[in-house]
Formats: structure tokens, sequence, C-alpha cells
């Protein structure tokens, strides 16, 4: 069966002899190593020298003393971030949150493209999905602004709605455990629509023929969609879902920091945010360093097993 | 067959209105922010607007657009992602070419790709690069917005698996008509690419307009905010502080209205690109995705 998502390329024959050994080749190929080195060049610069700067993570830096002259305090920062409290919290907060938005954000699209597969006319199909895709496009500041505005405890819309059918107004943004149901919520109504597409283009590719010979034998439309529709998705969801998995440490930083407010920090703060706030408006450089070295150690980790996984299981690559 | 049975007919209602529903949650929200937008000031505050303006009045566009640093904000804004999306599509297009050669080849091929989806995987984070940053003198500068994100790696991985499917034939005969890489990439690839290039463009485009959190951390001075870093500022964080408003002004005027006027210009250009990205992103992903 076809796999949408599949980036493999099959591997061509060389055009001359296979059996010749890859060859620099220079007099032809220089253009193409001078058409890398602009970006290979700002890669460096913008990707890689950071790297080296983390070593502050080691250090109690002082931007004043500078990289040399900061005092070393070896594993200090790493120990402290597991003794603190607050951080603890945080990394707990961060994979409490994506987990549910892993999973609400695969079961959403999965079940939305089911349905509206279903849809035989096109136009309605067509504008559907048309509506369905914009969130994706808009920021979270956007969205933080028009969500501030309807979820406000004093006469938003929600709890206007909410009013009407005689519930107490809710504080969506300043109720810690109502903070993380409302990212979550919000994070699906962004992204389901957009993810729909993959598991549109998976639903394109089951032959008609294996619903051809099922209504031959007289099964229903229920029975189809359990016994050929969901099977032929199976793939694509493991996919998808395998490689979320490595997002488990990014709950997302656009949007709880567009949503949250000081009364929420307790649970809503997560790794990207508590970083920022430590480091960038408390200037604990050096502390914020080291938690976010374990979380980008943790997300490779993580992103690679991921990889691994998907290519294993479903034979997704890449590149 | 089963389209006949009553049991589908009836599912097939409900599914209809049920999508019917879940697409229009999608908009009402800014269709919500819009009639705010419009709406006279004691009508919003009164929170009797819901869908439709009440006491129809375009007040709050003039007082956004009279403010001057909403309008240099703005110019930023329109600055950062001209020069952000050019160079970065120059950049994305000079390196997705090499990388799509094979490595038999291209010696070094693979080690290239490698250096660039290594960034992918680990970064210094934010402190590091924000030393950085400050280091190269770039705070407060357009650099310190279009430099550090100009080598977009996912499009890469969108724009060399696009080139990788040009027949190679088209390539071969451009050689033995004596054609060397710059012309071919420029007079067969490019051409042939132009739906991935729209919509790779397309996505930088609005990468750059939504982009808001390198001008929060890389700006010290409020008057170089681009647009959405102003508007964080102001709707998100409620800070005025940046805001040449005096006291008296703000009471005057219910500010839920102007928030929701900067809210909708800032969504605006997208909504105005939305139907040529609609158009050409779907292709354009399960083209750059999809191989047999």
């Amino acid at each position: 069966m076809e796999q949408p998502l599949t980036t493999n390329t099959p591997v061509r024959q060389a055009t001359h002899n296979p059996r010749k050994r890859t060859r620099w080749n220079f007099k032809r190929n220089w253009p193409l190593h001078l058409m890398l080195l602009p970006s290979v060049l700002l890669t460096l610069l913008f990707a890689y020298v950071p790297m080296g700067g983390i070593i502050i993570a080691f250090q109690d830096f002082k931007p004043w003393l500078g990289f040399t002259g900061s005092k070393w305090v070896g594993w200090d920062n790493f120990r402290f971030m597991f003794e603190y409290p607050d951080s603890v919290q945080v990394i707990w907060n961060t994979v409490l949150i994506a987990a549910m938005k892993i999973v609400a954000g695969l079961v959403a699209p999965v079940v939305f493209a089911i349905l509206l597969n279903e849809v035989r006319n096109s136009t309605f199909k067509r504008f559907s999905q048309t509506l369905v895709y914009l969130p994706h496009f808009l920021s979270w500041v956007v969205l933080g602004g028009i969500l501030l505005d309807m979820l406000s405890p004093e006469g938003g819309l929600i709890n206007q709605v909410l009013a009407a059918v005689g519930v107490e107004p809710i504080f969506f943004l300043g109720d810690g455990d109502w903070f993380r149901v409302t990212v979550v919520i919000s994070d699906v109504w962004k992204e389901f629509g957009f993810g729909t597409i993959v598991f549109l283009a998976a639903l394109a590719g089951i032959n008609p023929a294996l619903y051809e010979a099922s209504e031959v034998d007289g099964a229903t439309r229920l029975k189809q969609t359990l016994h050929i529709t969901l099977p032929a998705l199976v793939p694509m969801i493991i996919v998808v879902g395998t490689l979320s998995l490595g997002n488990i440490l990014n709950a997302g930083f656009d949007q709880i920091f567009n949503l949250y407010n000081p009364l929420v920090y307790d649970k809503g703060d997560i790794i990207d945010t508590f970083v920022y706030r430590m480091g960038i408006l408390n200037g604990k450089m050096s502390f914020a360093t080291a938690v976010g070295l374990f979380k980008s150690f943790v997300a490779m980790f993580l992103v690679i097993t991921a990889y691994r996984m998907a290519y294993k299981i479903a034979n997704y690559r890449i590149f | 067959m089963y389209h006949k049975t009553t049991g589908y007919r009836i599912f097939n209602g409900f599914n209809l209105f049920f999508i019917a529903a879940v697409s229009l949650l999608c908009v009402l929200p800014l269709v919500h922010i819009l009639a705010v937008s419009f709406s006279g000031k004691a009508a919003a505050s009164a929170n009797l607007v819901t869908l439709w303006p009440i006491d129809f009045t375009v007040d709050a566009y003039t007082k956004t657009f009279g403010n001057s640093n909403f309008l240099s904000a703005l110019w930023i804004s329109v600055q950062r992602t001209v020069f952000g999306t050019l160079l970065s599509m120059v950049l994305v297009t000079l390196t997705a070419y090499p990388l799509s050669k094979e490595s038999l080849n291209f010696k070094g091929r693979s080690l290239y790709a490698w250096f660039f989806i290594f960034t992918m995987l680990f970064s210094g984070g934010l402190i590091p690069s924000y030393i950085l940053i400050q280091k190269l003198g770039l705070i407060n500068t357009m650099w310190a917005l279009i430099l550090p994100g100009a080598v977009a790696v996912w499009n890469l991985i969108l724009m060399m698996n696009f080139f990788r499917n040009v027949p190679k034939e088209l390539e071969e005969a451009a050689f033995i008509d004596g054609a060397n890489h710059i012309t071919t990439l420029f007079r067969i690839y490019l051409p042939v690419s132009m739906p991935a290039i729209a919509t790779i463009s397309l996505f930088t485009m609005v990468g750059q307009w939504n982009s808001w959190f390198d001008g929060l951390i890389y700006m010290n001075d409020a008057a170089k905010y681009p647009l959405a870093t102003l508007m964080q500022t102001i709707i998100v964080q409620q800070d005025f502080s940046n805001m040449n408003v005096d006291a008296t002004q703000l009471q005057n005027m219910s500010q839920r209205t102007v928030n929701a006027a900067q809210i909708f210009i800032g969504a605006l250009p997208i909504l105005l690109v939305y139907p040529f990205l609609q158009r050409f992103f779907v292709k354009g992903i399960v083209l750059g995705a999809v191989k047999e």
C-alpha cells in the first residue's frame, strides 16, 4: 500500500559506472560548494556558535566578566534545577500539557478527516476545508488577543453563552486547571484542520475496489469505516503519533506565553516560558541555560528515537 | 446500496450539520473581533456585540492609524517580511539545489545535509543565542530579525525533495548542451519549481509577519518593534508604557474596540494572502512529502 508521507527516494543508479567511487570532481562541482557557502556560514554563526555558549550552563556567568572570567561551577546549575521545586513542577507541567495536546491533536484530525471524507458534495467539502485550515496561519498573538477578549470572565462572549444556559462565569485563563484545559482545546481548535491534510491524503489513497467488494458483500458504511478506512489510516496515525512524541517537551511556547499570567504560573508554566522568565527577565542566565540544555538533550534523544521508530514501523524518512 | 439506507441518510444529515458547525467555529472568533472593532465603544464595553457591529463606526481604526507607534511598527513589519522572505528564499534555493544531487556525483553532499539537519535536532538555546546577537551588535537592528532564521531547514527539506523530483534527464540534456550548475539551477530547476517556490515563499512570508518573539528580545527600543511584537505587548501583556497615549485619552475611549481593530489589522495580511496560499499549499506540501 502507498504511504503518502513516506519520503523515501529510490536510490538512483549512477548515470555512469555504478561501481565508480564517489569523486570530488571539483572542476565540475565547485559551483555547488559555492552555492552552499552563504548558508553554511550563516548556520555556523547562528546555530553552531551558540552551541559553544552552552558552557555558561557550567559557570556562574556574569556578562561583565565574560566566558573566560566567569567562575566555573560544574554541575551545580543542574543540581539546583532538580532541587528547585519550581523547575520540577515546570517539567511536569510541560510533559502533561504536551501529552494532552498530542492525544487530542491526533484524535481530532483523524475523526474530522473520516467525517469529511463522507461528504459527497465537493463544493461544501472545499468550503469547509478552507475555513478549518485558516486558524493555522494566524499567530498566537492574534489568537491570544481574541481569546483574552472572548474568555474574559466579565462578559466575554464565551461566558455570555454559558450564562445563557445558566452556568456560572468561568475564569478560563486565571485558574490553573481551566488554563490547561483552555490551552489544549484552543490548540486543537487552531491546528486540527491543518492536521487533517495528511489524513485526507491517506484516505484518498485507499483503493476504491476495497469498498466496492465490501459493498457486494453487504457491508454497511459503518462496517466499511471500521474494517477498511480505519486500518488504512493506521500507518499514518502511527507516523504522526510517533513524530509528535519527539515534541513531548514542547508544550507550545507561543501559545502559553500569550495566554498565561502570574495567576497560573504554578500549573501553566512550561520549560520554554520558564527559561525566558528566569534567563531574560530575572537575569539568571546560567541557570536558564542549564534548564534549556537539559531540554535540548532530552528533546534530541526523543526526536532521534521517534524518527527511528517511524522509519522502522512505517518506512518514514525526512530526507 | 448503503447510500440509500435510512440509517446512513440520518448520519449524513447529522454529519453535514456537524462539519458546517465545526467549520464556522473556526472563523466565528475572527468575525466577532471584526464586529467589536466596528462597534461603538458603549456597545462594546457593555458586551452587546456578538457577530454584527452595533452603532457602526470606524473610530477604532481612525485612532489606530492615527498612532505613530502603530504606523512605524507596521512599516518595520512590512520591511522584515519583504527582506526576510527574499533573503530566506535565495538561501533556501541556493542550498537545496546542491543538496538535491546524489552523493555519488557530489562528494560531501551527506556531510552538508547533516550539517543543516543537526540544527533541527539540537540548538544552543535561548540565552546563548541572545548573547551572540548582543556580541555581534545586532540588538535593535533589522538583521537580528532576519538573519538568524534565514536558513530555514524545514523549508530546505521541502525544496530539496521537490528538486529531487525534477527529471534527471532535463539536467543531463542541459549539461550536454554546455550548461553549468548555475545555469541549470536558474534556467531549468527554478522555472519548473514555481509551485514549490510559491508555497514556501508564502509560508515564509506568513512566518515573518507573525513572528513576534525575536522582536521582543532583540529590540530594546520599543520604537523598533515590529507590529506583531507591539501587539503582543499592548494587547496581550497590557503594557501601555510603549504607546504614546495619554491617560485621559485612554479613559475616554474603549480600549476594547481599539484592541479589536489592531488584532484585525494584524491578521489582515494573512487573510489577504490566504486564498493564494490555500491554492498552492496542499499541492506543495504533498508534492514535497510524497514519494513513491
